[in-house]
């Protein structure tokens, strides 16, 4: 009777348990923000029946919609401009295994995520007053990207960790040169690892609050600022419906550019 | 001996070609690292310059060195007579915060780690299904979230409603703008960041050492505590700072939870730039912050090169 005490082994009692409430911890939140976002009264005691009307009213600010609108456009700059570098960074360090300053150069394409963020913001805002930057979506755009960079990294040099040499060399072989090389053999095959990473810059841009707070000077506002706006003044059903919209963007691209990053090549590996 | 006054041409492509990859790694490296040199780390060097400088009426700064911003963290000055009081406000705010992020990090830890013992242990199918389970909030707004907490644990909020209503409770609990609710939200937050790299590290784990130890006669927490716990010890680690730093400077959770009564170091240094204007002040309370990142990012070095060592003894 060995398999099954060394199945018992492994597991410790409770452990599951945990896991399941840790799982309820992390969506309880978010679910009855949803669910509430859908009650046709204000009352958070009462279901006053299914109504999209938070939805409607959220979908009629204009203030909302002006955001909604600066959001979207600072993190298609932020993420495209993330993309492009961190594609011709991931590149340089995973197809070159071997140079003096790689490790130096992984560490500071990863140093964003190690400062912590209102030290970035401030930085952010002390730097574009000095050198003049007016505030705005330009300035947002410059922050987002930096911040975008290692994010954009992660899944493009996983992906590329993943596709061996020899496709080149092959290309090489059949006479083509590295241009074309690129073009037509390593591109292809790198592109889902772009694409999850475009789409992770882009929520990280989306959703970016602390460093987008202190650039965006007096005019520009983004959803997440337009969000804590609102919530400064109390917490409406309006709110609860911008937020699960929100929520759901969020999710829908997690889950593509995890199952974009999974396969590995060749498919069916 | 007469030395060949070129290379044979053999070397000579061979030299070619290792001159054309530098050049073509440089082209590609070179956008991503000044973009991030131009935009973070001469900003931050900015900071520790300001950090120096004397504060503006108006904000800004004036061109005139001063440590007036780090004497101001420790002492008041009086008005009157210039003399300097010892003031423990700063290193109040600083001490709360980390106690809350210490904290914080435990309680992720004493969560995080039987979660991520148990889905490693599943079968593969079903661990995939979990993982992507847990990296998900990671990707939600930090500020949605946050105010979803804030949703259900207000005075008035469903949770309250609930509990009174259940008759578990007299009155609401007041877990909202307490210490208590931005710890609660700090994990809520932070919880993902535990659980990702522990998975990583138990995952890798030979499951046959426990076999051995229980041969060995070990009970079943002791194989815990001394085989499985040591082994996934890189995890707890790299979790706990992934925990602890943005924890650290957290500012939306003690922002919206502790409703502006429970300052931590985020609020303080966002207070020097938005109300209080001392952006000299704001630049030393985030260089101070920058300095216990970098020692706790130190800790980590040292921990992983020691791994490293092991690993190859």
């Amino acid at each position: 009777m060995k398999p099954p005490r060394s199945r018992d082994l492994k597991r410790y009692p409770g452990f599951g348990a945990v896991t399941w409430a840790c799982l309820v911890f992390l969506y309880g939140p978010l679910l009855v923000i949803a669910l509430y976002s859908f009650n046709e009264i204000r009352s958070i005691t009462v279901w006053g029946g299914f109504s999209l009307h938070w939805y409607a009213k959220a979908f009629n600010n204009e203030l909302i919609q002006r955001s909604t609108w600066n959001s979207l456009v600072i993190a298609l700059c932020a993420a495209s401009m993330a993309t492009t570098l961190a594609t011709a960074a991931a590149l340089a360090v995973i197809r070159h295994r071997r140079f003096r300053a790689r490790e130096t150069c992984i560490g500071i394409i990863n140093l964003p995520l190690m400062v912590p963020e209102i030290v970035t913001a401030i930085a952010s805002l002390v730097f574009f007053v000095l050198v003049g930057i007016p505030l705005g979506v330009g300035s947002i755009v410059l922050a987002h990207t930096v911040f975008c960079i290692p994010f954009a990294y992660l899944p493009i040099s996983a992906r590329l960790e993943g596709i061996e040499g020899y496709y080149e060399e092959a290309a090489g072989d059949l006479y083509a040169d590295s241009r074309r090389a690129f073009r037509h053999v390593l591109l292809p095959m790198l592109m889902p690892g772009v694409l999850a990473g475009f789409m992770l810059a882009f929520i990280i841009s989306l959703d970016d609050f602390i460093i987008t707070n202190f650039v965006a000077g007096p005019g520009a506002s983004t959803l997440p600022l337009a969000i804590y706006g609102l919530v400064r003044t109390g917490l409406t059903p309006e709110i609860n419906a911008v937020s699960t919209l929100l929520l759901l963007v969020s999710v829908i691209f997690v889950i593509l550019s995890c199952l974009l990053g999974r396969k590995r090549y060749p498919a069916g590996h | 001996m007469p030395s060949p006054a070129t290379p044979p041409p053999r070397a000579a492509s061979e030299h070619a070609r290792a001159r054309r990859r530098l050049k073509a790694r440089a082209l590609l490296l070179s956008p991503a690292l000044l973009v991030i040199c131009g935009l973070l780390v001469l900003p931050l060097c900015i900071i520790v310059v300001y950090s120096f400088l004397t504060p503006g009426t108006y904000g800004g700064v004036v061109w005139r060195f001063s440590t007036e911003s780090y004497v101001q963290f420790l002492f008041e000055r009086d008005l009157f007579d210039d003399t300097l009081a010892f003031s423990p406000a700063y290193l109040q705010i600083y001490w709360r915060s980390f106690i809350q992020a210490l904290v914080a990090t435990t309680a992720c830890f004493l969560i995080g780690f039987p979660t991520a013992y148990y889905i490693a242990t599943l079968p593969e199918r079903k661990k995939y299904m979990w993982v992507l389970l847990i990296t998900v909030p990671y990707w939600i707004n930090l500020l949605i979230r946050t105010i979803a907490m804030l949703f259900l644990i207000r005075n008035e909020g469903p949770l309250n409603h609930a509990l009174l209503f259940a008759g578990l409770v007299d009155a609401p609990l007041k877990i909202a703008y307490t210490n208590i609710g931005v710890g609660i939200g700090l994990i809520y937050t932070y919880l993902p960041f535990m659980v990702l790299p522990l998975y990583a590290a138990i995952e890798r784990f030979d499951f046959r050492l426990v076999e051995a130890a229980s041969d060995l006669y070990a009970r079943r927490w002791t194989i815990l505590r001394r085989v499985i716990l040591p082994l996934a010890m890189p995890g707890v680690v790299a979790g706990s700072l992934l925990v602890f730093i943005p924890s650290l400077g957290a500012f939306i959770a003690p922002d919206l939870l502790g409703g502006g009564k429970n300052l931590m170091i985020g609020n303080l240094i966002a207070l020097q730039f938005q109300g209080s204007r001392n952006w000299p002040f704001g630049s030393a309370a985030a260089v101070i912050l920058m300095t216990i990142v970098l020692c706790a990012l130190l800790v980590y070095v040292r921990q992983q090169s020691k791994a490293r060592l092991r690993q190859l003894r």
